[in-house]
C-alpha cells in the first residue's frame, strides 16, 4: 500500500503537508509507504490525497484504489487505518465524487501528463515512465541510430508545437535561426518567469515533473548546438526553485546533464537563475538584460536573441510549457502532436482555470475545443449559479471575451481575432459583480507599475490609461473618454517597443469593444451595473425585509443606519461610506444596492 | 557616505562574493544573498557590492529599485504579502486589502511602528484557486474574509504579545 499527498504550492497553502506530516507520525513502523506528487491540477478540491494498492515498489504495477479529496489534518488516522488493512469504508465520505473525476478524464495530459502522477523529486520515478528515453533516443544510446540536430528540429517542425509562453511563434524557426547562427558559443534559455496575473501551468510543471523541462531543454540544446542552459525562475516561486535544483542535482549524477552525456560527446550544463520580481522580464531581451545582471529593460529588435542574445551569442529562448512537450514529441513522432488541434494551432494547451468558476484548476486540452467546452464542460461553469459575464485570457496582455462568443475555437488565429489572445493560459472567469471598466482599471494599473520607462508611449500612455479608468470608476468620467482611450490606445500599439507596451492597452480595448454600455453606465448615468465601483454604489434598506435586527447598524462604520429595535432601518446617505458592510451583515437581503 | 548611513557588518559579504567568483554577471545573484543575510539592503552594503563587482554604486541602485524583490528599508517581523493576482481581484481582494490596512493602521509597503507587520501587495502568488490569498513570512492564508483577514493578524499579534 501506498498513500501519495498532493504537494504542490496550492495544495500545501491548502494544507496538504500538515495531512502528510500527520500520516508520518503515525507510520512508525513504516508499515505502509508515504509519497509526494506534484499538483495534480484539480485545486478546487486540495489538499488531495491518493491510496495506491498492489505490491509496494512496483511502479507501474501499483493502482490507485482511491482518491480522496478536501482532506484534513484530522483525516489522517482513518485515512491510515484504511491504507494499512485495505478496508477504505472509513474514507467513504472523503472519495472524489464521479462528477469530480469528469475534471481530468475530459482532458488530454502532454505537458502535464506525469503531473500529479509521478514523485517530482524522484528522477527514478521520471524513468519509470519513459523518462530521459527520448534523449537517449536522439543520442543513439537506445534503440535505433540516434537522430541529428537537422532531424530532431524537423521533427518538431512536423509537430506544429508553437510557442506556449504566449506568442505562438513556431518553436522549430527559433531552433533553426538559433542552429544557423554563426558562434561557437550558443545559449539556451528557459523562461520560467510566469508574471501573468491567474497563471500558474509553469509553476506546476516544474513542481510536479522538473525532470521533463530539463529533458526538454536537453533536447533542444542538442538541437541548436548549445552547451550551456539557463532556466530564469521567478523568485515568487520557491518549491520550484528547490525541485528544479534537485532534479538537477540527480540528472547531472546520472550522466544525463553535464558533460559527455551517457558517453556520446555531447555536453550541456544547466543553471538556475532566480528573477527579483519583474513582469516585464518575461519579454525575451528583457529576460536576457537581467540574466546579465542588469535591469530588465528590452532591447531593439532585430538584432534578434537568435543572432545576438546572452552576452551577444546566438540564443534561444523557449517557454516552459513549450519544453515539457518536447520530450513526448521525440518519442511519439511529431505527427502524433500534429494530429490534435486545428489547421493552425496544433497540440494541446494547459490553461489555468480561475477567477467565479466552480471547478478551478489546470487543465491541458487538444486545441480546437472551445471556450464554453473548458469552463462549461470540464469547469463545471460559474460558481454559486450566478450569471457568467466574461473571460479573461492572457493576462495584462490579453482581453476579455463575452458570452456570445464562449464558442470561439481554443486556436491561436480564433482566439486573436477576438481582441485577446491565447496568452500563457490564464483562464480567469468573471460573473455579473464584476464590473468590465474596473477589470481594465485593475491591469492598466499593473501595466502602469509594471512598464520599465524605457520608451514614452508606455510608460506615460499607459499612466494616462489608468488615470482616466481611474476617473470613469469614480463617477468622474466625462463625454468624449471613452473614445480618448481608443486614441490613446493606438498610439500605444504604434509606439511601444515591446510587447508589453504594444499588448497593454487589449485590456481596455477588448472591454470597450464588447461591454461598451458599461463604460456609458459609469460615464452618463454615473452607475456601475455590476455594483463593484465603491464610488459609484447607492444602499437603501427595503422596508418590508427589514426586520430590525439592528445587526447592519452594528456593523456600520460611519454610523450612517438608524432605527430602533424590531422597526425597519434607514440609511443615511449623507453619511455612508459605500462600504458595503451593511449589505454582507443582513440575512434577511433587505439591503438594497444600486 | 555619512555618518547616519546604515552600519552593517560587512565582512558577512565576503562568502556570498566567493560564491559567484568568477561569475561577472552575477549582480542580481548577489544582491538576493546580501538581502537574505541583512533583511533588506542596506547603504553601506550597497557600496560594498558596487565596489568589489567592480560597477558604480549607481548601477547597483538602479538593478535594486528595479526589481520589486529587493528592499532598501528593514521589514516588520511578519511581512504580509496580499495578492492583487486578478483571481484575487475578482473576488475580492481589494475588501481585503481595505481590512488589513485598518486592522494594521498602515499602507501599502509599510510596516507597523512596533515592527511586527509590514504589509505589500504583490501581483500573484500563485494559489489563484485558493483567492483571495495572502501570505505572511511562508505560510499562504486562503479564501479569506475581510474578518477573517483581521483575525489571522489579530492572532499574529496575540502570538508575539506573549511570547
Amino acid at each position: 500500500m501506498k498513500i501519495v499527498v498532493g504537494e504542490g504550492s496550492c495544495g500545501i497553502a491548502a494544507g496538504a503537508r500538515k495531512v502528510r506530516n500527520a500520516l508520518e507520525a503515525l507510520n512508525t513502523g513504516a508499515s505502509v509507504e508515504i509519497g509526494v506528487t506534484g499538483c495534480i491540477g484539480m485545486c478546487y478540491l486540495e489538499p488531495i490525497v491518493d491510496v495506491y494498492g498492489g505490491e509496494r515498489g512496483t511502479g507501474n504495477g501499483e493502482r490507485l484504489l482511491a482518491r480522496l479529496v478536501r482532506v484534513q489534518e484530522k483525516d489522517a488516522e482513518r485515512i491510515y487505518k484504511a491504507a494499512t488493512t485495505g478496508d477504505l469504508s472509513g474514507v467513504e465520505d472523503l472519495k472524489i465524487a464521479a462528477e469530480d473525476e469528469e475534471f481530468l478524464a475530459k482532458q488530454t495530459r502532454i505537458a502535464l501528463r506525469h503531473c500529479g502522477v509521478i514523485d517530482p523529486e524522484s528522477i527514478e520515478s521520471y524513468q519509470a515512465t519513459d523518462g530521459y528515453k527520448a534523449i537517449a533516443k536522439i543520442l543513439g544510446k537506445g534503440d535505433g541510430q540516434g537522430m541529428t540536430p537537422e532531424q530532431v528540429i524537423d521533427e518538431i517542425k512536423v509537430s506544429g508545437l508553437a510557442g506556449r509562453g504566449g506568442a505562438g511563434f513556431p518553436t522549430w524557426f527559433k531552433w533553426n535561426a538559433a542552429r544557423n547562427a554563426k558562434g561557437d558559443e550558443k545559449y539556451l534559455i528557459c523562461n520560467a518567469d510566469e508574471g501573468d496575473p491567474g497563471a500558474f501551468m509553469d509553476r506546476a510543471v516544474i513542481e510536479g515533473d522538473p525532470h521533463s523541462l530539463i529533458e526538454g531543454m536537453l533536447i533542444a540544446a542538442y538541437a541548436i548546438g548549445a552547451s550551456k542552459a539557463f532556466v530564469y525562475v521567478r523568485a515568487e516561486y520557491p518549491l520550484a526553485i528547490v525541485r528544479l535544483e534537485k532534479a538537477i542535482k540527480a540528472a547531472t549524477e546520472a550522466n544525463l546533464l553535464g558533460p559527455n552525456i551517457l558517453g556520446s560527446g555531447f555536453s550541456c550544463e544547466l543553471r538556475i537563475k532566480a528573477g527579483a520580481g519583474a513582469f516585464v522580464c518575461g519579454e525575451e531581451t528583457a529576460l536576457i538584460e537581467s540574466l546579465e545582471g542588469s535591469r530588465g529593460m528590452p532591447r531593439l529588435k532585430p538584432p534578434f536573441p537568435a543572432e545576438k542574445g546572452f552576452t551577444d551569442k546566438p540564443s534561444n529562448i523557449n517557454n516552459v510549457e513549450t519544453f515539457a512537450n518536447v520530450a513526448w514529441i521525440i518519442l511519439n513522432g511529431g505527427a502524433a502532436f500534429a494530429a490534435m488541434g486545428t489547421e493552425t494551432s496544433k497540440g494541446t494547451k494547459v490553461f489555468a482555470l480561475t477567477g467565479k468558476i466552480r471547478r478551478g484548476g489546470l487543465v491541458e486540452v487538444p486545441m480546437g475545443l472551445t471556450l464554453r467546452d473548458v469552463i462549461f464542460g470540464i469547469g463545471g461553469g460559474v460558481r454559486e449559479g450566478r450569471k457568467f459575464k466574461a473571460v479573461q485570457m492572457g493576462g495584462p496582455s490579453g482581453g476579455c471575451i463575452p458570452e456570445s462568443l464562449l464558442d470561439t475555437l481554443i486556436d491561436y488565429k480564433a482566439l486573436g481575432a477576438t481582441g485577446a489572445i491565447m496568452g500563457s493560459g490564464g483562464m480567469v472567469v468573471m460573473d455579473d459583480r464584476t464590473c468590465m471598466v474596473n477589470m481594465a482599471r485593475f491591469f492598466l494599473d499593473f501595466t502602469a507599475k509594471e512598464s520599465c520607462g524605457k520608451c514614452v508611449h508606455c510608460r506615460i500612455g499607459t499612466k494616462r490609461l489608468h488615470e482616466t479608468l481611474v476617473r470613469i470608476t469614480e463617477g468622474e468620467g466625462r463625454e468624449g473618454d471613452v473614445e480618448l482611450l481608443e486614441e490613446l490606445c493606438k498610439g500605444i500599439k504604434d509606439g511601444a517597443l515591446c510587447g508589453l507596451g504594444q499588448t497593454a492597452p487589449n485590456p481596455v480595448l477588448t472591454t470597450i469593444r464588447y461591454f461598451r454600455d458599461e463604460y456609458d453606465a459609469h460615464i452618463r448615468e454615473k452607475r456601475c451595473p455590476a455594483h463593484e465601483c465603491a464610488a459609484l454604489r447607492t444602499f437603501s434598506i427595503d422596508a418590508a425585509k427589514c426586520k430590525g435586527c439592528t445587526a447592519c447598524a452594528r456593523k456600520c462604520p460611519a454610523k450612517a443606519i438608524s432605527g430602533a429595535v424590531k422597526t425597519p432601518h434607514s440609511i443615511d446617505a449623507t453619511k455612508c461610506v459605500k462600504c458595503g458592510a451593511c449589505a454582507a451583515a443582513c440575512k434577511f437581503g433587505a439591503v438594497l444596492q444600486g | 557616505m555619512c555618518e547616519n548611513c546604515s552600519k552593517s557588518d560587512l565582512t558577512k559579504l565576503a562568502a556570498v562574493f566567493k560564491e559567484f567568483e568568477g561569475d561577472e554577471h552575477a549582480l542580481i545573484s548577489i544582491l538576493q544573498k546580501a538581502q537574505e543575510i541583512y533583511g533588506y539592503l542596506p547603504t553601506d552594503v550597497i557600496y560594498a557590492v558596487a565596489e568589489h563587482v567592480g560597477v558604480s554604486p549607481a548601477k547597483v541602485m538602479g538593478v535594486a529599485t528595479f526589481y520589486t524583490q529587493f528592499r532598501l528599508q528593514p521589514v516588520g517581523k511578519n511581512l504580509i504579502m496580499l495578492c492583487k493576482g486578478t483571481a484575487c481581484h475578482v473576488n475580492g481582494a481589494d475588501s481585503i486589502a481595505k481590512a488589513l490596512q485598518d486592522e494594521l493602521g498602515i499602507g501599502d509597503g509599510e510596516t507597523t511602528a512596533d515592527g511586527l507587520f509590514s504589509l505589500k501587495e504583490v501581483a500573484c502568488l500563485g494559489c489563484c484557486s485558493l483567492s483571495p490569498v495572502m501570505m505572511i513570512n511562508e505560510t499562504a492564508y486562503g479564501s479569506l474574509t475581510p474578518d477573517k483577514a483581521r483575525e489571522i493578524v489579530r492572532k499574529i499579534k496575540a502570538e508575539g504579545a506573549a511570547a
